[in-house]
């Protein structure tokens, strides 16, 4: 018998995610993989686990969880959500031991849009096409092809606790960036007028809610194109922005279609990726053309980040006297808006 | 030999699409002159293996190469393409040639006396045309294993419905424009004209040794059936056999 973590109640969309596939999109296979990977290597720094372990994704309204069979630590990582334990609120972005039994519940995010939680020692499921990433279009991934479901049992791969000490997100890494997200124009700028890209530039945007790990669809000021709408379907990346017949961009993500046909302005920065993830509905963003140069000095930022991401962390004592690191960190003033907004 | 084609270019054409691909076009439009260059230029770039690259996407007329901008520069994908340039097909090349069996009309193809009505013609006839041709795998893209067809009858191009279906069946064979294609065993949204059904699972990830069954530059053919061989097809495609026959060809 494995020891499970039980899905009480799913939440709005939870998946299992891990970096995703690659190499399949030339058979139309979608990368799909955590849409924050900072969020994932975050909370897999955290218990102690791999980078690339596969860990749940959040979305706006967390689930309920519990494990029958097990003490488990726990981590999330990514957007600030509330969370409790049997009714008692902890903070997010620290390790959690969750006694048997015990519930755990992820509420609403406060700020941005998705977190990762991950489990010490990670879950025990198939992979599929090498990645056990969740896309429910195509059915793969995850335990069934689709977002996790009440009842469902995510079996665990090393259940019990592990013999490290807690550890938590220091607080200048919890800090969600703000300001315009950095593109390179194309590939088909050229498909649009002077005009439609300088409308693309200077306006705010609004994220619509019909926006999903496929695409971030944003409403605002027409982008105008400078002739025919469709070109002949080429592949897509997470990032690009494609716009439509209507005008209203598209934010290509994780989950997108392999290909397209309609001509793509421009291409956010990776290092802007993470924070489409934590773009929520009716949120506005703004895009700002930046010069290929800084934007692989961006990139290679980015992933230096991700190579230490254990110095963004900081040990906890449990124990009797919190540390005033701890203090200082903990969500004291939980309702207050940050100052940093 | 070919004739000179003028849809293909004499030097490749580089878009950036972000810090970490290019897509690379090699000609114009939907040809099949440009669609095999693109599968060269694929095979070439793919046996090369240059550290870095880390994914090749062929579509109609565009490879799209995504490359880890921390080891690679782009003029540094762009030298190495310019090195392979102008690809050129090995020799003693095969070529696959696939027999797709398909139960059209009624339940299996909802469009198929729709477009008779509207070529004026019977559906028998559509049949006839749209299993005489043989047919040139573009790329497959959109969904899993949904391969984009060209060399459809010219007498079957249609314009796509004006609004799309959110849902068509499961392993649909249809036609759009001057396009043709074959489906996935999943649903999918599609604003083409359904005129069949196949048993082929041209995607099923648990047929681990053979996920996919059809890639660019492949031919294929399809074959009319009844619905009972449908039935039997089907059951043994599910079991994951290989239901479409398929021949390799010397070039």
């Amino acid at each position: 018998m494995s020891v499970d973590l039980e899905i009480v109640e799913p939440g709005l969309a939870t998946t299992l995610q891990d970096l995703g596939r690659r190499g399949f999109q030339r058979y139309g296979i979608s990368a799909s993989g955590a849409m924050d990977p900072i969020a994932l290597a975050t909370a897999n720094a955290l218990v102690g686990n791999k980078a690339e372990t596969a860990a749940l994704e959040i979305t706006l309204a967390g689930p309920t969880l519990s494990c029958a069979g097990a003490d488990i630590r726990f981590a999330l990582a990514g957007a600030d959500f509330a969370v409790s334990i049997d009714g008692r609120p902890v903070s997010s972005h620290e390790t959690h031991d969750l006694n048997a039994g015990q519930r755990l519940t992820i509420g609403t995010a406060r700020d941005g849009a998705r977190a990762v939680l991950a489990v010490a020692g990670g879950f025990q499921v198939t992979p599929m096409l090498g990645s056990v990433s969740t896309h429910s279009r195509s059915q793969l991934g995850g335990l069934d092809g689709g977002a996790l479901r009440a009842g469902d049992r995510l079996p665990l791969a090393a259940p019990g606790l592990p013999a490290r000490p807690h550890l938590m997100v220091s607080p200048a890494h919890r800090r969600r960036a703000r300001g315009a997200i950095r593109v390179l124009l194309g590939p088909q700028d050229d498909a649009f007028s002077a005009e439609g890209i300088a409308t693309f530039l200077s306006s705010d945007y609004t994220v619509t809610p019909l926006s999903d790990r496929m695409g971030c669809r944003l409403e605002g000021p027409r982008v105008q194109h400078a002739g025919a709408v469709g070109i002949v379907s080429d592949g897509t990346v997470f990032g690009s922005i494609q716009i439509p017949g209507n005008g209203q961009p598209i934010i290509l993500l994780a989950d997108r279609q392999t290909t397209g046909g309609y001509p793509k302005i421009a291409t956010v920065i990776s290092a802007d990726l993470p924070r489409l993830a934590q773009l929520r509905p009716g949120e506005r963003v703004r895009f700002e053309a930046i010069e290929e140069d800084l934007a692989v000095k961006l990139a290679r930022e980015a992933r230096e980040q991700i190579r230490r991401i254990d110095t963004s962390l900081i040990e906890i004592e449990r124990a009797a006297v919190p540390t005033v690191e701890h203090l200082l960190a903990c969500n004291l003033i939980d309702g207050m808006i940050s100052a940093f907004d | 030999m070919s004739r000179a084609n003028d849809a293909l270019y004499a030097m490749p054409r580089f878009r950036r699409s972000g810090d970490a691909a290019l897509t690379v076009e090699v000609g114009d439009g939907i040809d099949a002159d440009v669609n095999a260059r693109v599968v060269d230029l694929d095979r070439a770039l793919t046996e090369r293996a240059v550290p870095g690259i880390v994914e090749i996407v062929p579509t109609y007329r565009t490879l799209l190469v995504c490359f880890d901008p921390t080891m690679l520069s782009r003029r540094d994908v762009e030298a190495e393409i310019m090195a392979l340039w102008p690809p050129v097909a090995p020799e003693g090349q095969v070529r696959r040639r696939w027999t797709v069996p398909v139960a059209y009309g009624g339940d299996n193809g909802m469009d198929l006396d729709w477009l008779a009505q509207r070529l004026d013609t019977t559906t028998d006839e559509i049949v006839a045309r749209h299993s005489a041709a043989e047919y040139r795998v573009y790329m497959i893209g959109f969904m899993p294993g949904f391969a984009y067809l060209g060399g459809l009858d010219r007498t079957l191009h249609v314009d796509r419905r004006p609004e799309p279906r959110l849902v068509t069946p499961p392993c649909s064979v249809s036609v759009g424009g001057q396009q043709a294609a074959v489906a996935p065993p999943l649903a999918a949204p599609s604003g083409w004209h359904m005129l069949g059904r196949t048993p082929v699972r041209s995607y099923d990830p648990a047929r681990t040794h053979e996920p996919f069954l059809f890639r660019a530059g492949d031919l294929l053919r399809f074959h009319p059936i009844g619905v009972a061989e449908f039935a039997a097809l089907a059951r043994a495609a599910e079991a994951g056999a290989i239901i479409a026959e398929c021949e390799e060809l010397k070039v």
